[in-house]
């Protein structure tokens, strides 16, 4: 039995544990930090429990302040300044292990465990990915332990019992989580903000488009988005995903640039396709959608180049709906100030270029369609190479590519080609985006990778509108239906993921990377981009569209207090007074397992004698019996039976050699 | 209750002391010696059955030196006179009326030896005044002491000139006792040991007056529970199914089944009574009270045996 223990006294035994916990929670941000910071907090964490085991004497207040004014210092010195996630989140790290050093009463390591949870949320600062997510369970799990051995007093229970006890409080939270996270009333976008330390730490397409800033893309593995279809899903070479277009064009680099607008145009809404993407976050406005979309989500607007932008930089993951119209004539008519846009080039670029799409002007005539054809059968009689590993530009970068190198990856491709048609008089512009997806049959979406990452060239035809030109298609075709990996599939030189498949273990390497992928795929959907949309389909799905945010907090409060009615109801009818004879029941429990282990009682056997015989004969059985036939008999003849025994009594029942112990014992008996 | 002012020793306490004392004096009949306290606990009488010389005097006397009460001894004998045992008025002449000269009944603990050699009558004027605890002789009623105790014993029934005791009288004892041979080892003690005699002079009260009155009142405020009252009324019921025995217990012997085993549990050192503590006693209070219809001259032992195994415990 522990002692009642003085209001503000820390068990001793607890210390072990809240080390143990601290070192769970903080050890991911070893990956973001500088090691000094971890070491620090490492070396406070072992600090305190040397001075536990009585090593080292603990250290005094007034090392204590040092060192704390030392952290900090620390973390200005490496950050200059102590705002923002990368120097908060550093000092929360090294004041946790402080906290911890000078921990000696109860309150402190109250403190500690909440910091310990602090701790915990910081880490989904850096990654919100399902191996973190798991780990950090694991760590709400030790925290949570250590919580219950501060609380659990001197002579805490076995450490067994602390455990079932963390499971036990930790399953009954679960439901109430599960309540609070789908209803409560999501507002559009992120409740906080974090602002992005390094805005080149996401992958994603650019605001510019110059040689080998597709290309770069192809190193990452990285999901770009996934789609889900409402019907049928475009075949291979329709999978167009339009991103931002670019205008503006300096002899090096495509950029957006200063267009006018477009007169208004209302888009056809005729012959759609309906899909959803959810979106990885790239840390720019433009969210993908099929070539070309003609409906915009909410918070979300189309341009009018056809693409599609969010008011909000995508700095989580988005899911939305959109419409697409796959060969939709945009912009039939273009303004004279579009046009000149959309034909400008700088003076001096290209000349050989030039040279070359006027021959072609000259052979063709007026006839820009047939101009177009001239220039993709250039590409594809000349020996264009398809590669990721170009030879290096450096003059006139399109004269050089077009006449010299002659090897490129699309970027090259359509930003040369968008030279020579505008140098042919026809307007043109680069459309950057994905070409591709991988179909993912246990998620039945398409996953888009950061590697699928393509350039195309759109022109302006009299009658048609804006009409896409892919160059890379007449170069490498496999590229467009096959997608990249066919494209490079001899190429040693890109990454290793792109040229797998066709032997077994590729096939069975890509199976279980597309599960995964779906696995991730609801993760994003159901929990990472869990917002207003989603919840409203969730509700709609319950049968409880058009629900408002006060309808939601009572639907919320409504399912929370059902919980909480139902586990007080399990607590009560677990700790109810017996009603009918229940020690009886409970003895008729106990003599039948008895026999099963070979020690049957008499009827007319008092217990304490049956347990005196069950010492004698089966002394391993002797404790749980004996404190049996105590419990029971005080239960059954005392005055004032205390229902705390009859907890007792079922725990002496419980502790017994079950069923299976019975039978290994039948077994194991010779003969 | 205890009323002394100063910490009153407690139950167990006391109850340890006199049984310490008494094991001292009678060897190796620690159940005889346990069962005898819890008899006299219980406000009973008890009849011990056995030969002569294996220490029912001995018992008997150190029962009354070590509970401080007085004692006195009546040898039954075939001429052995009502009178006798209670007492008789004789004319003072010097006072000019009749004076009551109280008989040996006017003690606390009385020997009542060999009490089936007397004849009926006498043994009834005995037996009446255990039940009443008091005498009433040529019509004025003297109370007897209180506590009072009495320990009659008497010899195996087959014995010529005996007048055994009806079943009607046998009921009167709460408990019926054999003393037996002592075992080996208390044989050997008592052969090399002091002389009993002096033994007995050597004892002293382990307990007052007052503090024995206690006893026998906490006896009563032992906690018997609903569970256990099924217990008795289902032995109790068994021991009445006709046909088992010639006669099932009486409510007088119920009643004493239950008294005795909440002394048994006090002296247990419990404040409730559990089966253990009724089948204990069962043997020595239901003894003498069944007889089989079967097989009369089963012994006691087996009969009880029989009895306890026919009933389960709750």
């Amino acid at each position: 039995m522990s002692a009642p223990l003085p209001e503000d006294r820390l068990p001793p035994h607890a210390l072990p544990a809240l080390a143990a916990a601290l070192f769970i929670a903080l050890a991911p941000h070893g990956w973001h930090q500088p090691p000094w910071v971890l070491s620090l907090a490492g070396v406070a964490l072992g600090w305190r429990l040397l001075v536990h085991a009585g090593r080292v004497p603990a250290p005094g207040r007034w090392l204590l302040g040092g060192l704390t004014l030392a952290a900090t210092g620390l973390v200005l010195a490496r950050y200059g300044t102590l705002a923002g996630r990368d120097p908060g989140v550093a000092l929360l790290v090294l004041m946790t292990g402080l906290k911890f050093l000078e921990t000696r009463r109860f309150r402190d390591a109250m403190l500690v465990v909440f910091l310990g949870y602090f701790v915990v949320i910081t880490n989904f600062f850096y990654s919100q990915e399902i191996p973190l997510a798991l780990y950090m369970v694991l760590a709400v799990f030790a925290t949570t332990a250590a919580l219950v051995r501060v609380n659990a007093g001197d002579n805490g229970p076995p450490w067994g019992e602390s455990l079932r006890l963390t499971g036990l409080m930790l399953a009954q939270a679960l439901p109430l989580m599960v309540i609070l996270f789908f209803l409560f009333p999501r507002i559009p976008g992120p409740l906080w903000s974090m602002p992005e330390e390094e805005p080149a730490a996401t992958t994603g397409l650019s605001d510019h488009m110059r040689p080998g800033s597709v290309s770069r893309l192809l190193q990452s593995e990285a999901p770009a988005f996934r789609v889900t279809f409402a019907g049928e899903i475009p075949g291979a070479a329709q999978r167009y995903w339009r991103g931002p277009v670019f205008w503006a064009y300096d002899g090096r680099t495509w950029r957006a640039g200063a267009v006018p607008p477009a007169p208004p145009a209302i888009p056809p809404q005729a012959d759609t396709l309906e899909h959803t993407v959810s979106l990885e976050p790239h840390g720019q406005r433009w969210l993908l959608a099929l070539d070309v979309p003609v409906s915009a989500p909410r918070d979300a607007r189309l341009t009018d180049d056809g693409y599609l932008v969010s008011r909000e930089p995508v700095r989580q993951v988005i899911r939305y709906s959109v419409r697409s119209r796959p060969g939709a004539a945009l912009e039939p008519l273009l303004s004279g100030a579009r046009r000149e846009a959309a034909l400008d080039l700088p003076g001096d670029a290209a000349p050989r270029a030039r040279a070359l799409a006027r021959a072609w002007r000259r052979v063709h005539g007026g006839d820009d369609a047939a101009v177009v054809q001239a220039a993709l059968g250039h590409f594809r009689q000349a020996p264009f190479r398809y590669t990721l590993s170009p030879p290096p530009l450096r003059r006139d970068a399109v004269d050089q590519f077009l006449f010299e190198t002659r090897a490129g990856f699309c970027e090259h491709y359509a930003g040369a080609f968008t030279v020579l048609m505008r140098a042919a008089g026809i307007p043109a512009r680069v459309v950057t985006g994905y070409q591709g997806g991988t179909f993912n049959r246990a998620g039945d979406y398409l996953l888009v990778r950061q590697s699928d990452a393509h350039a195309w060239t759109e022109v302006w035809l009299q009658g048609r509108g804006w009409t896409r030109v892919d160059p890379t298609g007449a170069v490498a075709p496999e590229r467009i239906e096959s997608g990249v990996g066919a494209a490079f599939s001899g190429d040693t030189t890109v990454p290793a993921f792109l040229r797998r498949g066709g032997d077994w273990f590729g096939d069975l390497r890509l199976q279980l990377g597309l599960w995964q992928d779906s696995l991730n795929y609801y993760w994003n959907g159901w929990v990472l981009a869990f917002g207003p949309e989603r919840q409203r389909e969730l509700l709609a799905r319950l049968g409880l569209d058009g629900t408002d945010w006060r309808a939601l907090v009572g639907l919320m409060a409504v399912a929370t207090g059902l919980v909480l009615t139902l586990f007080a109801g399990i607590f009560l009818w677990r700790n109810r007074l017996p009603m009918r004879d229940p020690l009886g029941r409970l003895q008729t429990r106990f003599d039948r397992r008895l026999a099963r282990l070979g020690v049957p009682r008499a009827p007319h056997e008092p217990l304490p004698d049956f347990a005196r015989r069950v010492t004698r004969e089966r002394p391993e059985l002797a404790g749980p019996v004996a404190g049996f036939a105590e419990e029971y008999n005080r239960l059954r003849y005392g005055p004032q039976p205390d229902p705390a025994r009859f907890a007792r009594l079922r725990g002496h029942l419980r502790a017994l050699p079950g069923r299976g112990a019975a039978l290994y014992r039948q077994f194991r008996r010779p003969g | 209750m205890n009323t002394a002012s100063s910490p009153p020793p407690s139950a167990a306490a006391l109850i340890d002391g006199i049984l310490d004392q008494l094991n001292t004096v009678v060897f190796g009949k620690k159940g005889a010696v346990r069962l005898a306290l819890t008899c006299l606990l219980a406000r009973g009488h008890l009849l011990v059955e056995d030969l002569p010389g294996v220490g029912k005097t001995t018992l008997a006397h150190a029962l009354a030196r070590t509970l401080g009460l007085g004692f006195q001894r009546i040898q039954f004998t075939s001429d052995l006179l009502p009178a006798d045992i209670l007492g008789l008025s004789m004319y003072n002449t010097g006072a000019q009326r009749f004076e009551f000269h109280p008989g040996p009944i006017f003690s606390q603990v009385i020997l009542a030896d060999e009490i089936n050699r007397a004849t009926p009558k006498s043994q009834s004027a005995l037996l009446e005044a255990m039940e009443e605890q008091q005498v009433t002789v040529e019509g004025t009623t003297r109370p007897l002491p209180d506590p009072f105790f009495v320990i009659a014993t008497q010899n195996p029934q087959e014995q010529i000139g005996t007048f055994p005791l009806p079943e009607s009288q046998l009921d009167r004892f709460l408990m019926r006792i054999h003393l037996g041979y002592p075992d080996h080892d208390a044989e050997r003690a008592l052969l090399q040991g002091r002389d009993r005699r002096e033994l007995l002079e050597d004892l002293t009260p382990r307990i007052t007056e007052t503090q024995l009155l206690d006893l026998q009142r906490e006896v009563l405020r032992v906690h018997v529970s609903e569970a256990l009252l099924d217990y008795l009324q289902a032995l109790i019921a068994h021991t009445r199914e006709p046909g088992r025995y010639q006669t099932g217990f009486s409510p007088r012997a119920g009643l004493a089944l239950m008294r005795a085993a909440q002394a048994r549990a006090l002296v247990d050192h419990r404040d409730h009574v559990r089966p253990e503590d009724v089948q204990a006693v069962l043997p020595a209070v239901g003894g003498h009270r069944l007889r089989p219809v079967e097989a009369p001259t089963l012994p006691a032992a087996e009969v009880i045996q029989a009895l306890v195994e026919a009933v389960p415990v709750p």
